[in-house]
């Protein structure tokens, strides 16, 4: 316990984080709720000396706007399916960087490389991959010239080029993209985490398994998964915490229109949605919708917790 | 099943390689395990007592020899395939599963002809849990269990699948003090039950002592003594074997031979016959020495600790190499505890010679 007497000083000390917490974490959160709960909060309205009723107006509103569906259930679907895939990729990484001795560490600088790297460049140079270069020639004789190495591996392997992010190109095709983009750019953090979580599991579980002749996969199931448990249900929480906050991947890709070329906003999410609404001085329906996410995001880490009660050995 | 150790040898590549200097862990280890025996391997740290244990296991590939099961020659066998049971240092129970699921784990990876269906294997696990005694703990997870039961629990899972051989490596340096009486006991019982050869690792001498049907005492890699407990405490090889066992520790000290008759420091104490004349290092067991008012040895008294059953006498001698000289004498001496002095005469068999400069024994004849 600190002396009285000095504990002035103890607040001196953390007078600068408190202040710039208070300042830029507590109150916006204080603000976003009051700003949720009052009916039609709007900045052009604030500027014409309109006084706003408490209310959930601004909640009906978000929830019966298409837009805002559309972003939901982008944002869903790419949860559910990149949360998944990427845990286990990192998973099966993660194991066999473990079992490999030389060249580990390299390795595993290789695999963390994208983790350093700003989302935003990644997002450009998979645009470049995913790329396809436009129509030619006249109806009924298109000739598709393709500039991307996706597409160009495709070709040789005698595929049709597929247009994965341009104008005219399907909904599934961006979905895939994206899918591809997140859970590339999600697998070194994971990587990191398992890896480290495999590393502290002590060799004489896998020495006893090896003496009583225990097949590999068992190993993996019945000794690994369940030892890596902690881990696991570490990445998969902060996966889908993240899963559901996705924006800049997609400007990355599909730049600030969230969608391709004739189809904007296709690929909107629930970020890009509430980024979308404050330029339109939209306050309170933006403060909706971050409620919203943040009632997703509670329910889902809960259910989650829930999951790893009866999953997760610590 | 006998297992036969024909110059093992495991040789450690040097870690540091501008070092250049490799590890002998095991050198020229030479042994026939008469089947059904336990057999202590002991040492002190880095004698090379578990990476024998190991090579033995197949988790450790030998540098060098062979090893046998019978008649079998195991040594490039893969370790689930010896047919071993082994119990860790520290158990290496899964913590995931319970009692029964650990047990059950080995018999679930059997394969082929060897496979069993469900209701044998548990029978079998409830077998060989009643055997340890922890056929009540069987829901209970590692973690909810005590030191001992834990062990329990490794040997049970050792023995499901009725090993050819066991190997425990440290098994009780876990456990404490009582425990560990008690489970030495127990390890012993379990043996004679199943009548499994067993070897085991220790650097506890009593430990090895008190349950071993032989022991092969380790230093550096190399083998120093190999017999029954008794007789190699009765008869150490070298000065090493001689300091090693025994508690209290030998008693050592400096001394001469001159004429058939051993000198230490002026006072001439015993008759060596068939000697030759030289420097010797003497080693007393504690219980070696008797009160005698005339006897030839004269130590300063230091201090007498009582036992109950036995006195303890601590006293130094200006020829001792160790700072105090521990004698253990029946408690039926009244030992005068106010003199400045204490005078012993010296049980010839308890009495041993080395050489000063190879510290191997020196044999004599005893009157």
């Amino acid at each position: 316990m600190v002396d009285s007497k000095q504990q002035w000083k103890a607040w001196l000390y953390l007078s600068p984080a408190i202040i710039l917490l208070l300042v830029f974490t507590v109150w916006p959160i204080i603000n976003t709720v009051r700003m949720a709960f009052l009916d039609g909060y709007n900045g052009l309205a604030i500027v014409g000396g309109a006084r706003f009723t408490v209310g959930i107006a601004n909640f009906q509103k978000v929830i019966g706007l298409t837009s805002f569906k559309t972003s939901l259930y982008n944002t869903t679907l790419l949860c559910v399916l990149t949360v998944p895939i990427s845990t286990l990729l990192a998973l099966l990484i993660a194991v066999a960087l473990n079992s490999i001795k030389p060249l580990q560490k390299l390795l595993q600088t290789i695999f963390f490389l994208p983790y350093v790297t700003n989302s935003i460049a990644i997002g450009m140079v998979f645009a470049a991959m995913f790329n396809i270069v436009g129509n030619m020639g006249t109806a009924g004789n298109d000739i598709i010239i393709t500039a991307g190495i996706i597409n160009n591996l495709i070709e040789l392997f005698g595929g049709e080029p597929i247009n994965w992010i341009n104008a005219g190109s399907t909904y599934a095709a961006n979905i895939t993209v994206m899918v591809v983009y997140i859970v590339w750019n999600a697998l070194p953090f994971k990587i990191l985490v398992l890896l480290g979580g495999l590393q502290s599991i002590n060799r004489q579980y896998y020495d006893a398994a090896k003496v009583d002749g225990t097949p590999r996969a068992r190993v993996f199931t019945r000794i690994t998964v369940p030892l890596l448990s902690p881990m696991l249900a570490y990445v998969i929480i902060t996966g889908f915490i993240g899963g559901f906050k996705e924006y800049s991947s997609i400007v990355g890709i599909f730049g600030e229109d969230m969608g391709p070329a004739g189809a904007p906003h296709r690929l909107n999410t629930i970020v890009g949605y509430i980024y979308d609404a404050l330029p339109k001085m939209n306050y309170g329906q933006a403060s909706a919708a971050a409620l919203i996410l943040f009632a997703i995001i509670l329910v889902v880490t809960m259910i989650n917790m829930q999951v790893s009660k009866k999953r997760v050995h610590y | 099943m006998k297992v036969v150790l024909q110059n093992l040898t495991k040789i450690f590549p040097s870690r540091d390689k501008k070092a250049g200097k490799e590890v002998v862990a095991v050198n020229d280890f030479t042994f026939e395990i008469p089947d059904g025996k336990l057999i202590g391997l002991l040492g002190p740290s880095g004698c090379g007592k578990s990476t024998t244990l190991y090579m033995i296991s197949g988790l450790q590939k030998p540098t060098g020899g062979k090893i046998f099961f019978g008649d079998d020659d195991v040594t490039e066998l893969s370790t689930e395939n010896r047919g071993i049971g082994l119990v860790f240092q520290n158990y290496a129970l899964y913590p995931h599963m319970t009692v029964k699921q650990n047990i059950l784990f080995p018999l679930q990876n059997l394969k082929g002809a060897d496979k069993l269906d469900k209701d044998t294997m548990l029978e079998r696990a409830y077998e060989v849990a009643r055997l340890v005694q922890i056929d009540e703990l069987m829901d209970r997870k590692p973690s909810e269990l005590s030191g001992g039961q834990q062990q329990r629990v490794a040997i049970a899972r050792a023995l499901v699948k009725m090993p050819r051989v066991l190997l425990l490596d440290e098994p009780l340096s876990n456990l404490d003090a009582r425990l560990r009486l008690q489970t030495r006991e127990e390890i012993r019982r379990i043996q004679k039950e199943t009548g499994i050869t067993t070897v085991f690792v220790t650097h506890d001498q009593e430990e090895a002592m008190s349950i071993s049907d032989m022991i092969v005492v380790m230093k550096l890699g190399v083998v120093q003594q190999i017999g029954e407990p008794q007789e190699v405490y009765d008869n150490p090889i070298n000065l090493f074997v001689a300091k090693f066992l025994g508690t209290p520790p030998i008693n050592v000290l400096g001394g001469r031979v001159e004429g058939g008759r051993l000198f230490i420091g002026e006072d001439m104490v015993m008759e060596v016959t068939g000697v030759a004349d030289q420097p010797v290092v003497v080693g007393i067991r504690p219980e070696g020495f008797e009160l005698d008012d005339n006897g030839p040895l004269c130590c300063t008294l230091k201090n007498v600790e009582v036992m109950g059953r036995d006195v303890s006498i601590v006293s130094s001698h200006a020829a001792s190499l160790n700072p105090q000289i521990r004698s253990i004498i029946n408690a039926d001496h009244r030992v005068d505890t106010s003199a400045e002095t204490v005078r012993f005469s010296l049980k010839p068999h308890k009495v041993f010679l080395f050489d000063a400069g190879t510290e191997a024994r020196i044999p004599y004849e005893v009157k």
